[in-house]
């Protein structure tokens, strides 16, 4: 039977998480495919896997607060840096197992994440890009110059991996299952979050804040939120991140990361959830694809050299494309694939 | 004494560097809206190629000047033309992010060319400092204050006076308005990218001369924005104001703080001030305020 649409009969229907039995099917296989593929794989490629699941929380953090809510933030990397310092210090320097590391980053980012936002409430718009890019760059110097707390340029080495319990996580594959047991529960609570009171008042801030305030929404309560919850995110992602490469040092977390996260978000579609995983998904396997392409080339020429620029110059390109040919990004694109084949072969 | 004098002749030079980047940055906004990120890059660029005519191609410093100003007019022109134009009209993230990705591609040209490995400057002019009473000034220093001064002074005059100057500034005003007076906001919005382009090659140059060049010349394109703050973001007087006392500002903390918190104060001083100017004054010195209404 070709359907039409999708109709929503019963109250129920109309609040289901999925809307139809193949949009289920579709998770269930996905859910599958992520718990099946260290199996197949081979042990560089969970390491790929691993970044990659660090980078969909820190996108989805920063889509919650640029594309659900407007708020522009040029600060992200910063934010990561402040997560995974938090962690590694309650780590080292207090002992702190990692099940109390974690949400212990996760909340400070969130609170220094807040008080970066309080300008948020004068400054919109290009303002805020300029005020949070001034928040990059201080947090970034402190991080760097705070030598007795950060270890400075040096940066923190033997953070301890994850252990819970009498469960360790040092090897890929087992770092693998924690990092894609958050990313889980970080995707649910973001797409739950977009059906609930506050999400919503997320997203009348961004379509209209003045609106939003004539109808109720207290700006200053909910921008700070959504700058807090964005937060949350990228310090746990941070504090991932810390944790599973066991040291970390300032040029991890320069604007130029802010930047890479901006590029996720924007390529994958802004305020989606699946977008911000596409995006990360696809900032992260471009060097990966890029270097497997220049292999073979690099024994013929000396293009090792210009690797750096290659990488750089497609990332510049690949965001300049999306946003002149595809602005809504890849979610927007995956929709219109959707779209023609559930009508298909009659989709006009 | 000398010190401070020192200290403060040192952010004046800089400091007029500044302004004429953050010119370019200004005038892009003040007529187009978009925040250009990519202003750091321009500077890069301008100084890489004329550092190649004169270096590499053996042309006369004066007549590398002169091609390099022309190959920013074509940059110019081509960046808006490609990249620029389909935005309009979009919202802001995009627009940023745009030039974002024009940075990335802008860095990647001049690493793919140059390398990253700073690059002296040949000497274009004589080593010998001159006494201003008891400081020694390099010769370098007055002259780009004096190139500094000028063109802000020739662009103060241009936007006053000339014909396209005053479109300029009557399309920055209202874009409908000036679109009826048969004005093509068009070749306005080219125009600002071409004077973007050639006054940040200028400063690239100047730095260039001064420091010798490096792919972190593109970190000016962050220090223009407490410029551009510091002086309204849509103020070209602004623009020269800011420039300066930035530069001042950055020399004295560098001074004077450095010793207590062990250095680098000079790269993050312009960025607290900043936060404090959005906090108090977001508008800047000479920003025109924008009044929201429902």
């Amino acid at each position: 039977m070709i359907e039409c649409g999708v109709f929503k009969r019963t109250y129920e229907e109309d609040m289901a998480f999925r809307h139809t039995a193949l949009a289920r099917w579709r998770i269930y296989l996905l859910l599958l495919a992520v718990v099946v593929f260290p199996f197949v794989a081979s042990e560089y490629y969970v390491g790929i896997a691993n970044l990659i699941g660090i980078a969909i929380i820190g996108a989805l953090g920063l889509n919650i607060l640029t594309g659900f809510t407007g708020q522009i933030s040029v600060g992200q990397g910063a934010f990561l840096g402040v997560g995974a310092y938090t962690s590694a210090i309650l780590a080292i320097r207090l002992g702190l197992p990692f099940w109390l590391a974690l949400p212990g980053a996760g909340l400070v980012t969130a609170l220094v994440g807040s008080v970066f936002g309080i300008p948020s409430l004068r400054l919109k718009g290009l303002y805020l890009v300029i005020a949070t890019l001034a928040g990059q760059v201080i947090i970034e110097w402190t991080i760097g110059h705070w030598v007795d707390l950060t270890g400075g340029s040096q940066g923190m080495t033997n953070i301890p991996s994850p252990a819970i319990g009498p469960l360790t996580f040092a090897s890929r594959t087992s770092y693998y299952y924690l990092t894609y047991a958050i990313v889980l529960a970080a995707t649910v609570f973001a797409s739950n979050l977009f059906r609930s009171k506050v999400g919503r008042a997320f997203v009348a801030v961004r379509d209209r804040d003045i609106a939003a305030e004539a109808m109720g929404v207290h700006l200053f309560r909910y921008k700070i939120l959504a700058f807090a919850v964005s937060s949350f995110y990228v310090g746990v992602a941070g504090s991932l991140w810390a944790h599973y490469l066991n040291m970390i040092s300032p040029e991890h977390f320069t604007v130029g990361v802010s930047i890479e996260y901006l590029a996720m978000i924007i390529i994958g579609g802004l305020g989606t959830v699946s977008g911000s995983i596409f995006g990360a998904i696809f900032m992260t396997l471009l060097p990966v694809i890029l270097r497997e392409l220049t292999g073979p080339l690099s024994a013929m020429l000396p293009i090792t050299q210009v690797f750096n620029a290659l990488r750089e110059g497609i990332f510049g390109i690949v965001i300049i494309v999306f946003l002149i040919y595809e602005p809504h990004g890849l979610a927007k694109i995956w929709r219109n694939i959707k779209d023609y084949f559930r009508l298909w072969p009659f989709s006009y | 004494m000398d010190f401070f004098l020192l200290l403060l002749v040192n952010g004046l030079v800089v400091g007029s560097i500044y302004a004429l980047v953050a010119l370019g940055f200004v005038l892009i906004y003040k007529s187009s809206d978009v925040l250009n990120l990519a202003q750091g890059e321009l500077v890069m660029l301008g100084a890489y190629i004329c550092f190649a005519f004169v270096v590499q191609y053996n042309i006369p410093f004066f007549a590398a000047f002169v091609l390099t100003l022309v190959f920013s007019t074509i940059l110019g022109l081509s960046v808006e033309r490609v990249v620029l134009r389909p935005l309009i009209g979009q919202p802001i993230i995009s627009v940023i992010m745009v030039t974002i990705g024009l940075s990335s591609v802008l860095r990647a040209l001049v690493q793919a060319f140059w390398g990253t490995d700073t690059r002296p400057f040949p000497t274009i002019v004589s080593e010998a400092p001159v006494m201003l009473g008891s400081i020694p000034i390099s010769q370098v220093y007055i002259y780009s204050l004096a190139v500094s001064l000028v063109l802000l002074a020739i662009f103060t005059a241009f936007f006053r006076y000339s014909k396209t100057g005053i479109a300029m500034r009557a399309v920055a005003d209202d874009q409908q308005a000036a679109l009826s007076m048969g004005i093509s906001v068009r070749r306005i919005f080219a125009m600002a990218w071409i004077i973007a382009a050639v006054v940040s090659a200028i400063g690239g140059i100047m730095v260039g001369l001064i420091n010798g060049i490096n792919i972190s010349l593109s970190y000016m394109g962050l220090k223009v924005l407490p410029v551009a703050i510091l002086g309204g973001l849509d103020s070209i007087p602004g623009a020269v104001i800011g420039g300066l006392a930035i530069g001042v500002l950055e020399n004295l903390s560098g001074g004077y703080i450095d010793p207590i918190v062990g250095g680098g104060v000079k790269e993050v001083a312009p960025f607290v001030f900043l936060v404090f100017i959005l906090m108090i004054k977001p508008y800047g010195l000479f920003g025109k305020e924008i009044i929201e209404r429902v």
